[in-house]
């Protein structure tokens, strides 16, 4: 499946591409180069005008002296297209406010958005900031809803504070705070139903917990996958409830998330954390920056290198990051990766973070994590002077190290491929930072002739 | 306007502001240009872009538009309004469901991303195929989520249909296999399996997806499989990655349109139902147990352009 991150990149940098081969621009060039970055940010459901407004400002700023006149036309709207979409997306990642005795955090939104698993993933993320949260079970209306979020509070060994058979969620929150007092836990984390921004009744159950709890924290959680509406949405939670921030889940899947530009246009809250799976650590903090440069393409490294250091220790991630620099990287730091991979989160993630991975090089390279199991037996069966040295695997070599494994030849012929693959992958990798070395501040890469 | 049944009440209910803001908008919009000129095309556009229906759609919509409005010769804008939910309700319809109940048993894989609404859509139907005095059974193959298995079993006592379920962490093949066994030894008609949330591009999700698709054929080669896909008409653009992907992996008979008691159009399933020409089967309009619909065309768009009908 291809990244449709890559798919906005593409265009816009296929469209801003048509603008560096010609040496004069007119005003019509321009034009016709920002309707497809116009296209491009519709088909990612950017809100309409929001492209609108966004695409006035480029055009405002692109016409003219900067692009007329410059000999690197192209290279100066890349560069304003990414700035702007930076300011658009925000400043740089705010944290919670969760200081109280206890604060309370509240977390709303349209149904299956994914506020219960959201509010585990916060309850763990607070809890090992030093924090003994309590979650609140405020979706009275869905069923099993109450039920989830107990199991899901065992998951991250966290207490979840309900009313069996209460109906009144308003109630329901009140009574969590004399409870969180009681025994020592200093943020509140109410889940609420999900609700239409149009139902009535239930926004205004919403704004009597509000008065009634006073949270320092209301945050709207929204899918990535959200449509044109996510502006109106947001703008309603916003005027009845005063957000104080946003929460993205399902980041993990394709949808390019034009909607959390739309939002961030809209209300002008900040994206505070992003959800990017199923799993209670499938939590980061939001990075207007590098969601920015994601869009454009640019892969998200810094993510990359961050999750790696949340899973190894910092010398080893130097150790890895260093051996990536100097293109020394073996088949025994491919089985180290192997072994922690299962802390980092899915392959795929990974992958997607890499820049420079389009949907070809990633054709082909969906990683099957069963397969992982078979690597890892290859690797070990091979001499520690082959791990360091693959090149020396010739056929005799293969066969031993398949009945050693228990695969096949072929297997065995595969991962050697995907090893080199890797290794390519990885030296584009450090020649881009190398790239953005030399050209200083200026943080994309020239769309390549 | 004409009769109006439930399922157009409930629409036109928890949608009546937004729709009408839209049918608003193509009403002063048509006031507004008594030409088919193109700056009436370009507003056009915009609205039906903020109904979330793809750019490519929208273009081929006013290019039919266009086409018709001069083949009548006509030059005035309000034809627009007739055309343009003429062609719609065109392009929504046509598409037979060719698995409908051959067999005496017949199961319904029910499919979607995370918080699509694939539970409460299963108890909803369960409901109502029970009331069409059909036997119904739900199979909880979600077995993943956090108390999905609970959730399924309340729709169950809901609906009054037995639920057959295995517990968290089980394996969902193993779930539908013993689901099939029990449908076909209590002579049940309508096997109705939820199956658990997952993101289209999540390669082991879908293999395990293949994995019951796979094990519910091989199990009752003489009942007659529906898949149905879940789409939540919030969903922007990517509900068409969502469905083409789904549709690669287990070959979909129809789609369900949840969460149209919204303000969201759901426009985006017009390039979905053209490009892989099954039809909608279902649209839910709230959480009741009731809030499921037969999917009309006609008052489909009826519903996404009220006014228009009134006029025409």
């Amino acid at each position: 499946m291809a990244n449709l991150f890559e798919n906005l990149s593409d265009r816009i940098q296929g469209s801003l591409k048509k603008l560096t081969q010609r040496g004069k621009l007119t005003e019509k060039d321009v034009t016709t180069a920002l309707r497809e970055v116009k296209l491009a940010l519709l088909e990612a459901d950017v809100n309409y005008k929001v492209v609108k407004d966004f695409i006035g400002k480029i055009k405002e700023r692109a016409i003219g002296v900067e692009i007329l006149e410059s000999l690197n036309a192209g290279q100066q709207v890349v560069k304003i297209v990414n700035e702007e979409l930076a300011e658009l997306m925000g400043g740089k990642s705010e944290a919670l406010m969760i200081d109280g005795m206890p604060a309370v955090l509240m977390l709303c939104g349209l149904q299956g958005a994914g506020k219960t698993t959201m509010a585990a993933k916060l309850a763990k993320k607070i809890g090992e900031q030093g924090h003994a949260p309590l979650l609140v079970a405020c979706d009275v209306y869905r069923p099993a809803a109450i039920q989830q979020l107990k199991v899901v509070g065992e998951q991250v060994d966290v207490p979840v504070f309900s009313i069996d058979g209460s109906q009144n969620p308003v109630k329901i929150a009140k009574d969590s705070i004399d409870f969180a007092r009681k025994n020592g836990r200093d943020v509140v984390i109410l889940d609420t139903a999900g609700r239409l921004q149009i139902d009535e009744t239930l926004m205004t159950e919403l704004q009597e917990i509000v008065a009634s709890v006073v949270p320092k924290e209301i945050l709207l959680v929204v899918d990535a996958m959200t449509g044109q509406e996510a502006v109106n949405v947001a703008k309603t939670f916003e005027d009845r409830l005063h957000l104080t921030g946003v929460v993205l889940t399902k980041l993990d899947g394709d949808a390019r998330g034009g909607a959390a530009l739309s939002i961030r246009a809209a209300t002008g809250k900040p994206i505070k954390y992003v959800g990017l799976g199923e799993k209670v650590d499938d939590l980061e903090v939001f990075h207007p920056d590098r969601m920015a440069s994601r869009i454009l393409g640019m892969g998200d490294v810094l993510s990359l290198i961050e999750k790696a250091q949340g899973a190894y220790d910092e010398k080893q991630a130097r150790e890895l990051q260093d051996k990536i620099r100097k293109q020394k990287f073996d088949l025994n730091d491919f089985l180290d990766q192997l072994q922690q991979l299962k802390k980092m989160g899915s392959v795929q993630d990974l992958i997607g973070m890499i820049p420079g991975m389009n949907k070809k090089q990633l054709q082909g390279a969906q990683v099957n994590e069963k397969d992982l199991v078979y690597t890892e037996a290859i690797i070990l069966s091979m001499t520690l002077k082959e791990r360091v040295n693959p090149s020396i695997i010739d056929g005799k070599r293969r066969k031993r190290i398949a009945r050693g494994s228990g695969t096949t030849v072929q297997q065995v012929n595969q991962l050697l491929k995907q090893y080199k693959e890797m290794k390519k992958m990885m030296k584009q990798m450090t020649n881009m930072q190398k790239q953005f070395k030399r050209r200083g501040k200026m943080k994309l890469p020239f769309p390549g002739r | 306007m004409e009769k109006k049944n439930g399922f157009f009440n409930k629409l036109f209910g928890g949608l009546e502001k937004t729709r009408q803001q839209l049918t608003n908008r193509i009403s002063a919009l048509v006031g507004g240009h008594s030409e088919l000129d193109e700056e009436f095309y370009e507003e056009l556009e915009e609205i039906l872009i903020l109904s979330d229906m793809s750019f490519d759609t929208v273009e081929a919509l006013i290019d039919e538009v266009k086409k018709r409005a001069k083949k009548m010769g006509a030059t005035e804008s309000k034809v627009a309004e007739v055309l343009i939910r003429e062609i719609l309700v065109d392009w929504l319809t046509d598409h037979p469901n060719d698995s409908k109940p051959k067999s005496k048993l017949h199961i319904q894989l029910v499919i979607g991303v995370n918080g699509a609404g694939k539970t409460t859509t299963c108890g909803k139907i369960a409901a109502l195929e029970k009331r069409n005095g059909r036997q119904v059974m739900l199979a909880a193959a979600d077995t993943f989520r956090a108390a999905a298995v609970e959730q399924l079993m309340i729709w169950g006592e809901r609906a009054e249909v037995p639920v057959i379920s295995q517990g968290q962490g089980a394996d969902p093949a193993a779930v539908v296999f013993d689901a099939v066994q029990a449908a076909k030894s209590r002579n049940i008609d309508l096997l109705i399996c939820d199956t658990a949330g997952r993101l289209h591009n999540k390669k082991n999700l879908m293999l395990e997806l293949e994995k019951i698709h796979r094990v519910l054929k091989r199990e009752a080669e003489d009942a007659s499989i529906e898949v149905l896909l879940v789409l939540d008409a919030t969903t922007g653009q990517n509900a068409i990655h969502q469905a083409k992907t789904f549709h690669a992996i287990t070959p979909l008979d129809g789609i369900i349109l949840t969460k149209l008691d919204g303000s969201s159009k759901g426009g985006v399933i017009v390039p979905i139902v053209q490009e892989l020409q099954i039809p909608i089967q279902f649209i839910g309009v709230g959480e009741g147990l009731d809030d499921l619909q037969e999917f009309d065309a006609e008052k489909f768009v009826e519903a996404l352009f009220p006014q228009i009908i009134d006029k025409a």
